[in-house]
């Protein structure tokens, strides 16, 4: 035994691991190592949610995600519910009114037909809810044990009628950081539903189209910045892409950001930090510090920002990264994270 | 959220380093021993807020950190073999042993799966008989009671395809062998609340009394950890060496009689290899032979040596408290939670990984 054992570095992984997909640090190395050089082109090089499409006079925003969700029903919501509003919140927050979406669904043979019914019933209601049609789609069926029950993808096209660039590159030092509401909701209530953790949870996913918050927001005429829903690798991850994109500093007051007790109590449970869990219905946006006020008002007039807050604000101080100013005035690293805590939250 | 947020209560913190300030006179080491306590300590940076002369060193209290790369290396090459299921926490799937982690033999086609409790590797040991579950064990005397349990119930129910692979470390040997040692420069520590729930005070008591140094029994949470502090600093400050406990919400004296009666039944204490401090005697605990026919080292022939440290890395005297995360050459550079070049980078509770999470730049304070 030597007295001092220490491990060796382990370096670029060969394979990909479930960390890859966790929308933190190793997804945006594959992002950058792998698609971006593969794809290079400017529009994919924004790194936004959607990509921006200038034809003649039109202005068209375009995204697509895959949804490979465990358990496909969840309190608050399902796969097919989840599917719809992933990729029109996408389209809503680059300030897209969203308008056609494309299904693809990969089944696992042998599930139920009732199941697919009632998910695609589900996916029907929320397309209906977010103003969107359904309008293309692919089946494909793999045999047992190649899928888990299904996987579906959605790509979605919205028309852009704001003159406003949103985007993560946009942030600028005074700018006021508002967040939609209370965080954490998501990545809980799939958790609670999981095999092996069965803890009693009354908590539901918040799984909603955000776009009509997103038109409420552009009426104001606010100088809006840039907007994310932050999904996998929550508001933390969400406020480092802009961060780092901007190359500014983001400055979350601790004490401001809103969690439910419930949420609260689960992360502390179980370890994790409501930061970094998904959400499917939040809303993260970058304003000028003028307007915030007032976008802050129009937030919490419609039903999905009724506990809109500032949780923030934009510095030139340590630039690229995220801090976080406790509620005993001291001030620590937000960081990305490597790994995912979660895996197949959405 | 209660018997949380008084806990955590901004002006009983303000009071608490008021108290600090006015009884400390002179330059003080503390250590504290958990991992989660460094965790707290960094997180609402405590040790920025606690007066200059007050200097916290961190322990070598993370027990994913301090689990050998032998162990690990031994848990890899069992997974990999046709007819083995190797189960454990998630936070230990990706722990480096010295070539590669579970994760990355798992992407590779072994079968490693992840549970919360043991109780479901039992479960899973039950529903495939025709597979041999080995579970990956790892803790100090807070996991140990739930894995001696694991392997009593596997015996009581006639489990034959139920194994143990296991890495149990206990902190008193490691509070002695870091305080007789010559270099030492801890003057107070704050012993682990979650352990002392399960074992009690004695054996801190006896600390006490072998090395006239105060120990002190604290919580996880800032209140806890600065009333621990504020106990300390008022002992060294008046000359005394004594036991106290700070964490009585949680700890009693003689602990849990019952996690202690199963411990005793299953397990017999032994000699341990700590990853960054070496083999410690008497630190750790094996199964009895009684238990032989689950400890999957025997079963399974796994004899895999420790491998040749890195040269670089300074771990041992940060866990010794000799040196901080940030005195290291490599800290954050070629050594990151991503790429871990010693044990307190390898998991978030680390103290190096802790620095890494919430300190690895000087912050601009932002008003």
């Amino acid at each position: 035994m030597n007295p001092l054992s220490c491990p060796l570095p382990l370096t670029e992984t060969e394979t990909v691991l479930s960390g890859h997909g966790s929308g933190g640090k190793l997804t945006a190395e594959l992002f950058r190592s792998i698609f971006l050089p593969a794809f290079s082109n400017s529009i994919l090089g924004r790194m936004d949610d959607q990509a921006l499409l200038e034809i003649e006079s039109a202005r068209l925003a375009f995204t697509t995600d895959s949804f490979v969700v465990k358990p496909l029903f969840f309190r608050g919501g399902d796969i097919g519910s989840l599917a719809v509003h992933g990729t029109v919140n996408d389209l809503a927050v680059g300030g897209a009114r969203p308008l056609f979406l494309s299904a693809a669904f990969i089944l696992e043979e042998g599930l139920p037909i009732a199941t697919l019914r009632r998910i695609v019933t589900s996916m029907q209601e929320a397309a209906a809810r977010a103003g969107v049609q359904i309008v293309t789609g692919d089946t494909k069926v793999v045999e047992k044990g190649s899928c888990d029950g299904m996987f579906v993808n959605t790509a979605g096209i919205g028309i852009i009628e704001t003159t406003l660039r949103l985007s993560a590159d946009q942030a600028r030092p005074g700018d006021v950081v508002l967040l939609s509401g209370p965080i954490g909701d998501h990545g809980i209530a799939i958790l609670a539903e999981r095999e092996g953790l069965s803890f009693e949870s009354e908590i539901a996913s918040d799984t909603a189209p955000l776009y009509s918050l997103v038109a409420d927001m552009l009426e104001t005429r606010a100088t809006l910045r840039c907007m994310r829903d932050p999904t996998r690798g929550g508001v933390a991850s969400a406020s480092n892409e802009i961060a780092q994109t901007s190359h500014v500093g983001i400055q979350l007051y601790e004490e401001s950001i809103p969690v439910k007790p419930e949420v609260r109590g689960a992360c502390e449970l179980l370890g994790i930090d409501p930061l970094y869990i998904a959400n499917e219905g939040k809303l993260l946006a970058i304003t000028a510090p003028e307007d915030a006020e007032r976008l802050l008002d129009a937030m919490r007039r419609n039903p999905l920002g009724t506990d809109a807050a500032v949780i923030g604000k934009v510095s030139s101080e340590n630039p690229g990264m995220v801090t976080l100013r406790t509620s005993f005035g001291t001030t620590r690293i937000m960081d990305m994270l490597a790994n995912d805590p979660l895996p197949r939250i959405c | 959220m209660k018997y949380l947020d008084e806990y955590r209560d901004s002006q009983m913190v303000k009071r608490l380093l008021e108290k600090i300030r006015r009884t400390v006179t002179q330059h003080l080491v503390l250590m504290e021993i958990c991992g989660g306590q460094t965790h707290t300590i960094m997180r609402y940076g405590l040790d920025e807020l606690l007066p200059p002369q007050i200097e916290l060193v961190h322990g070598p209290g993370c027990p994913v950190c301090v689990t050998s790369t032998s162990i690990l290396d031994r848990a890899i090459e069992v997974a990999q073999r046709e007819d083995v299921t190797l189960v454990s926490y998630g936070d230990m799937l990706r722990v480096p042993g010295s070539k590669t982690d579970l994760l990355s033999a798992k992407s590779r086609g072994a079968d490693v799966r992840m549970v919360y409790s043991p109780l479901d590797a039992l479960r899973i040991a039950r529903q495939t008989p025709e597979r041999k579950i080995v579970f990956l064990a790892v803790g100090f005397e807070t996991t140990a009671p739930a894995n001696a349990m694991a392997v009593w119930q596997a015996h009581r129910e006639g489990l034959n395809n139920f194994f143990l692979l296991a890495s149990h470390v206990l902190v008193p040997p490691a509070i002695r062998a870091l305080a007789g040692s010559p270099d030492n420069r801890v003057q107070g520590f704050i012993a682990p609340g979650h352990v002392c729930t399960v074992v009690g005070c004695r054996d801190y008591e006896d600390l006490v009394q072998e090395f006239r140094m105060p120990i002190v029994v604290g919580g996880f949470e800032p209140v806890d950890l600065l009333q621990a502090i504020a106990v300390l600093v008022t002992m060294l400050e008046e000359g005394r060496a004594a036991f106290s406990n700070e964490y009585a919400r949680s700890v009693s004296y003689r602990g849990n009689i019952e996690a202690q009666r199963i411990l005793a039944e299953v397990f017999e204490v032994a000699d341990q290899p700590w990853r960054g401090l070496g083999e410690i005697p008497q630190s750790g605990l094996r199964l009895k032979s009684k238990f032989a026919a689950y400890d999957a080292n025997q079963v399974f022939a796994l004899t895999i040596p420790e491998v040749e440290a890195s040269s670089v890395c300074i771990s041992a005297k940060i866990l010794k408290g000799l040196k901080k995360p940030t005195d290291c050459s490599v800290f954050g550079h070629s050594c990151t939670p991503e790429s871990p070049l010693g044990a307190p980078m390898v998991s978030s509770e680390g103290a190096c990984s802790a620095y890494y999470q919430y300190r690895r730049h000087d912050l601009v304070v932002i008003q």
